[in-house]
């Protein structure tokens, strides 16, 4: 045996009955990655606890004002009632958006799937405009509206509102139904176009049809997301009115969930701010409830498609 | 036959059989639909082009009173008198950078989890329940961040002092737990999801061969992720955390609720500050006089040029992941 291996077996002796542990370098690695996998894990429980936090908080605080009642009467006085007016206003100023923004961003997807080239520099433009309009600041869009509607006809209105909430909804919705179209299969339109179908059909009676629960998917988020807007309602659908009013004309002032607990938290009430949980509440739930439906709906067609 | 004439004739003979297509009786059809088809995009860019005119006409007075200068001009008391709007998008700068800087690691590492290391039983829960935290309306952040956060934030800003008060930015405590810290830390929850689901998206895209060819080599898990997955993601994370950062700059609500609405520039975090969107929110339905409501359409201005630079650095550094097209 040389020098040299005895002064190494010197240092390590083989000792057959150890374990096969990493040692050294390799063992500072593993230790590294093991770390950095906990982090990971931590991080991602971070996450979770912060919903289950939010969840929770307004879930607790929002109980105790929570009763069939509260959804059924309108407020009465700056702390009794409920927020009936309140829901009725959400639906119809998020109903005006849907109705305005659901077409158009259907048309637009449309457009960018069937009509343009995908090296269309066209399409290109249209989509660079729709990622600058989905990263506007809601409150930016209520001061082009405030602009564009409230100063012509002198006062806020639903209307106005319904307005700003589907220039929000509007790049969702495109952007979902480009996404969800550009999913059809190319052998559909190949085989309705061999059929001597024209386009316009085959968009309304193939694309459109296969691409529907996808579409429906994107709808529902987008509404989700306007139906909990308050920036733009601030802007263009509060100035000088009471949220606790009962109105619906869609060309006055319009009560919504939003603002009720935007000016709730004004009241120098408990009571009232007891009021605004139980809004707060009842918003997230709505708000939530949209979102699973719509993951279920999409997951529902994925299933369908890949058959 | 010359080549320019053969291409001739394969063009056109191309363009006479897509032009040809049997269907009579569709031409009426088609182009209506084309043309509601081209509307709707002509609505969109119209509607942006609306956006800039509206605000640039009704900044006007607020516009040639102040000039560029507004920009820088720290002085925002509608009471006595604005000069410009620099505290305002400090205080922006401020809540979102910090928001920025928390949520990226932890978005990263919420996307690394949730794309590599989690079952898959945890991946179908956990993944839609962090999407949910994006769909929680920021009214009710704002009023939560109020109620729930400031508390907390009262306790534990003592203690960031107490260890790390040689740094001015985390000066002496605030009262009561209302100041740019906390608005950073509502930001940070709000900002998180799109973060970590944009990434995960993007983990998940990386060809499993290189991982699994790292991993062949003798590469820990780790060194996967830091070797090949963050490299070949590098644009598209970096387009997400822009995003996410386009996000913050522009929330208003949310914010307005927990910043405390003091327009000056304080070195400390745990100071009250105000952001350019929240100090819309809070005034824009009580101005002072025409100029105040000038300016603050000027301030809209700004935090929409700002605004879209963020959009089109995202864009540009998205390169071939094109994360923006994801809907949260």
């Amino acid at each position: 045996m040389s020098l040299t291996e005895t002064a190494l077996f010197a240092r390590m002796p083989f000792d057959p009955t150890a374990p096969l542990t990493p040692s050294g370098n390799l063992r500072r690695r593993s230790v590294v990655s093991r770390f950095v996998q906990i982090t990971a894990t931590a991080a991602a429980m971070f996450a979770v606890a912060a919903l289950v936090i939010v969840l929770w908080g307004v879930a607790v605080r929002g109980a105790s004002a929570l009763s069939f009642g509260f959804v059924i009467q309108n407020p009465s006085g700056l702390a009794g009632g409920g927020i009936f007016n309140s829901l009725l206003g959400t639906l119809e100023i998020v109903a005006i958006g849907a109705l305005i923004a659901l077409p158009i961003g259907i048309l637009t997807g449309l457009y960018l799937t069937e009509f343009a080239g995908p090296r269309s520099r066209t399409a290109g433009a249209l989509r660079f405009a729709l990622d600058i309009m989905a990263g506007l600041p809601t409150i930016i869009v209520g001061l082009f509206v405030y602009g564009l509607i409230v100063i012509p006809l002198h006062r806020p209105s639903g209307f106005a509102g319904g307005i700003a909430l589907a220039i929000v909804m509007l790049p969702l919705m495109a952007r979902s139904s480009q996404e969800v179209l550009l999913l059809v299969p190319g052998s559909l339109r190949e085989a309705a176009d061999a059929l001597g179908v024209s386009r316009w059909r085959t968009v309304l009676s193939v694309t459109l049809p296969a691409a529907f629960g996808g579409i429906l998917t994107g709808a529902i988020l987008a509404t989700a997301r306007a139906a909990g807007e308050t920036a733009p309602l601030l802007i263009c659908d509060s100035i000088g009115f009471n949220q606790f009013a009962t109105q619906l004309n869609p060309f006055r002032g319009v009560p919504s969930v939003s603002m009720f607990i935007y000016q709730s938290y004004d009241l120098p009430l408990a009571q009232a701010v007891t009021r605004a949980w139980g809004a707060a509440f009842v918003l997230m739930m709505l708000i939530l409830i949209a979102n699973v439906l719509a993951r279920l709906i999409l997951a529902r067609s994925r299933g369908k498609m890949g058959r | 036959m010359s080549s320019r004439a053969r291409f001739t004739l394969a063009r056109g003979g191309s363009r006479g059989r897509a032009g040809t297509r049997p269907r009579p009786a569709g031409r009426l059809g088609d182009r209506v639909l084309f043309g509601l088809c081209a509307l709707a995009g002509v609505l969109v860019v119209l509607t942006l082009v609306g956006v800039i005119y509206q605000l640039v006409n009704n900044a006007q007075p607020a516009i040639s009173k102040f000039g560029l200068g507004f920009i820088t001009s720290t002085k925002w008391q509608p009471n006595f008198s604005i000069e410009g709007v620099g505290a305002l998008l400090y205080g922006t700068a401020v809540s979102s950078l910090m928001a920025v800087l928390l949520a990226t690691p932890l978005g990263i590492a919420i996307g690394l989890f949730l794309s590599m290391m989690a079952p898959r039983r945890v991946r179908a829960v956990a993944g839609p329940l962090v999407e949910l935290l994006a769909a929680v309306p920021s009214i009710i952040y704002g009023f939560w961040g109020l109620v729930v956060l400031v508390p907390f934030v009262d306790g534990l800003e003592p203690g960031l002092h107490g260890a790390l008060g040689f740094i001015p930015l985390f000066g002496p405590a605030s009262p009561i737990g209302i100041s740019v810290f906390t608005a950073g830390l509502v930001l940070t929850v709000m900002i998180l999801p799109i973060i970590s689901a944009l990434s995960r998206d993007l983990f998940l895209t990386v060809p499993t061969e290189l991982k699994d060819g790292a991993a062949a080599l003798g590469a820990t898990p780790w060194e996967v992720i830091r070797g090949i997955v963050l490299p070949t993601t590098v644009s598209g994370v970096s387009a997400a955390v822009v995003l996410g950062l386009g996000r913050a700059l522009g929330e208003a609500i949310a914010v307005s609720f927990v910043i405390g609405d003091v327009t000056a520039i304080h070195k400390s975090l745990f100071d009250p500050g105000a952001s350019t969107a929240a100090e819309i929110a809070n005034q824009f339905t009580s101005p002072v006089n025409p100029l105040h409501t000038a300016a603050m359409f000027y301030a809209g201005l700004v935090l929409v040029v700002i605004g879209m630079l963020t959009s089109v650095a995202a864009r540009t550094i998205a390169g071939r992941f094109d994360v923006t097209r994801r809907v949260i």
